[in-house]
């Protein structure tokens, strides 16, 4: 094989190999992750869900696909039609742009960049000039709106999670993704544990950074109809929806990466092996766990109510088992490809959690006007993150200077973070009460 | 060693290009725009210097953090007026001799210079302790400027602050 293709193209091959592997999933995945979505919606909300297009509504985003595909694409007469053909694959590109520097276990990754973690916050930063430069094309008042919501609003929040991320940056003391997780792996805890309240305020910020619900003002369909996308239709508007399915995953993974340890097992440093074989106790975890969702599709598969979706049905649970001879089959693989499948299902798995944490604020929690969105970024997530990276600092050097133990020097200092976190809470309250009263009476005096 | 100079040329080419659309577009978000394509083009020269720290914080700065900002007043302002503006300075002449001579200057010093344009190579491996070779410098040979230039970064915000204040009252 290496002699087929030139020396000078070989070091390209495996990332250009990933990358196309990640250009052609990561629509797919979309797809199926909004499908969960709504699942989920439905169970919190007492109902069924997608259930009629494959069985329990599995073939839904294919035909969701090609609704959208076909449908027919508008350009509004008065837009500014160059801007309005870019806007979109601005969002894409950038969104795309980010998987490059996120390794999903220890040997999927593009490119190992020394400064990868700035790498994939910079560039998905540049996203937003799709969606500003959507919502100006338009020329419409509500995609306007939208669009400045959203620039106010990623401004604002991504002081706060660079800064949670700076308090992880100092406990690793790399930007490189891959030392990150490595240290994590050394030090033998995941970060989220040392700097919960970094961990607490990424959450947040990446929430607010994706648009999603409770900050979903830049999209809020009862006062903006559809914020930056309202005049966009059909494939268009699907590369939107791909950019910000895409971001979920990427802020995802930026917070698997940073905070839960990457793609290492839960108790990485717990080695015990199964007597007699070389194969450790807790790599036989994520067979075991796709083999019980075959064996869980199996069971459900006699159960529909059509005979192609008894098939179809019956299929994805063949899909789990071959998944699961997969992680099997790697237990007994030399053992980087071993750490490669199994470094993969561990993130993927994070990833998903994550993302599945969204979906479940995006249904308790109800919208945030924007006055408090403002005040919750710049007055409680700003001052914590400023704080809560101080205290890290403090933690290193009585670690460094005095001998302290590691995770005996960061509980004083977060305990210092909740104190502050508390004033600033009670500090607020009175005061957003009577701003609230001031704005009111100024809008009754106007009137 | 081809490839290398493709892509230089490439940046450089993107850069100067759309610097000099975004003088000449009437439409200031158009403008904006190709702003923003010169701020990437810059850092991807960047890049190909091997500087990557200079590289992402280019982007995310520049193009990522400040250009938001641009584009986010811009859009406050009321396009379809500017649009219509005609422009009303006669100092064309004045500001083509000016121009001229710079040009005229620029390249008497190039054509000078000539024998000494020639690069040096690059270095033969990756310039791989970049992030900490800015911050090395940062904080022990440039230390004081550092240190000047973040106090009148926070001078300036609190400026911002308190004119914001006022102006609600």
């Amino acid at each position: 094989m290496s002699h087929l293709i030139p020396s000078s193209i070989l070091p390209l091959v495996v990332p250009v190999l990933c990358a196309v592997v990640i250009v052609l999933v990561l629509p797919l995945l979309a797809g199926y992750i909004v499908l969960v979505e709504r699942k989920v919606m439905a169970g919190m909300q007492a109902r069924l869900g997608p259930m009629r297009v494959g069985p329990h509504g599995l073939l839904q985003p294919i035909a969701d696909a090609l609704k959208l595909v076909l449908k027919e694409d508008i350009i509004p007469a008065r837009a500014d039609k160059v801007m309005f053909w870019l806007a979109p694959l601005v969002s894409v590109t950038m969104a795309l742009l980010a998987y490059s520097a996120l390794p999903i276990g220890p040997a999927f990754q593009i490119a190992d960049l020394n400064v990868g973690l700035l790498f994939i916050v910079a560039v998905s930063s540049l996203g937003i000039y799709g969606i500003v430069l959507g919502g100006w094309a338009s020329n419409s008042h509500y995609s306007l709106l939208g669009a400045m919501r959203s620039a106010a609003q990623l401004v604002s929040y991504e002081t706060a999670g660079g800064l949670a991320l700076a308090s992880v940056l100092l406990l690793a003391g790399s930007l490189s993704m891959k030392d990150i997780v490595q240290a994590q792996l050394d030090q033998g805890i995941w970060f989220a544990f040392y700097v919960p309240f970094g961990f607490f305020i990424y959450l947040v910020a990446s929430i607010a950074e994706t648009n999603r619900a409770p900050f979903d003002l830049p999209e809020a369909d009862s006062e903006i109809v559809a914020g930056y996308m309202t005049e966009y239709s059909g494939f268009r508007w699907s590369l939107y929806f791909l950019a910000e399915y895409a971001n979920m995953i990427i802020v995802a993974g930026i917070a698997t990466t940073l905070f839960l340890g990457g793609w290492l097992r839960p108790l990485a440093r717990y080695r015990d092996h199964f007597p007699g074989t070389s194969v450790e106790l807790l790599d036989a975890v994520p067979p075991l766990l796709a083999l019980a969702v075959a064996l869980y599709c199996f069971h459900l598969a006699p159960k529909q109510p059509v005979k192609i979706q008894k098939l179809v049905m019956a299929g994805a649970g063949g899909a789990c088992a071959v998944v699961a001879l997969a992680l099997a089959g790697a237990l007994f693989a030399p053992a980087s490809v071993m750490q490669g499948v199994h470094g993969a299902f561990w993130f993927l798995l994070k990833v998903f959690t994550y993302i599945y944490a969204f979906m479940w604020f995006r249904f308790t929690f109800p919208r945030y006007r924007f006055d408090q969105l403002m005040r919750l970024g710049w007055r409680f997530l700003i001052p914590l993150a400023l704080v809560n990276v101080i205290g890290v600092g403090i933690a290193i050097v009585l670690r460094e200077q005095f001998d302290w133990n590691p995770f005996l020097s960061l509980v004083p200092t977060t305990l210092a973070t909740l104190g502050v976190a508390m004033w600033l809470v009670n500090d607020d309250a009175p005061a957003a009460a009577a701003n609230l009263e001031a704005t009111i009476a100024q809008s009754g005096d106007g009137e | 060693m081809v490839l290398a100079n493709m892509l230089f040329y490439f940046f450089a080419l993107l850069a100067v290009g759309s610097a000099l659309l975004m003088v000449t577009r009437r439409n200031i978000v158009h403008a904006a725009v190709f702003l923003v394509t010169t701020l990437l083009a810059t850092a991807g020269v960047f890049l190909q210097l091997q500087a990557e720290f200079l590289f992402v914080t280019q982007i995310l700065l520049y193009a990522g953090g400040i250009m938001v900002l641009f584009i986010f007043v811009i859009m406050l302002v009321n396009l379809d007026v500017e649009m219509l503006l005609v422009q009303f300075n006669r100092q064309w002449s004045v500001a083509g001799a000016l121009a001229f001579a710079l040009a005229v200057q620029v390249f008497f010093a190039l054509w000078a210079g000539r024998d000494t344009l020639h690069l040096p190579a690059p270095p033969s491996q990756l310039a791989l302790k970049n992030t900490e070779t800015v911050a090395d410098a940062l904080f022990s040979h440039f230390l004081m400027a550092f240190e000047i230039a973040s106090i009148l970064l926070l001078v300036a915000m609190i400026g911002a602050v308190v004119m914001g204040k006022r102006r609600v009252e």
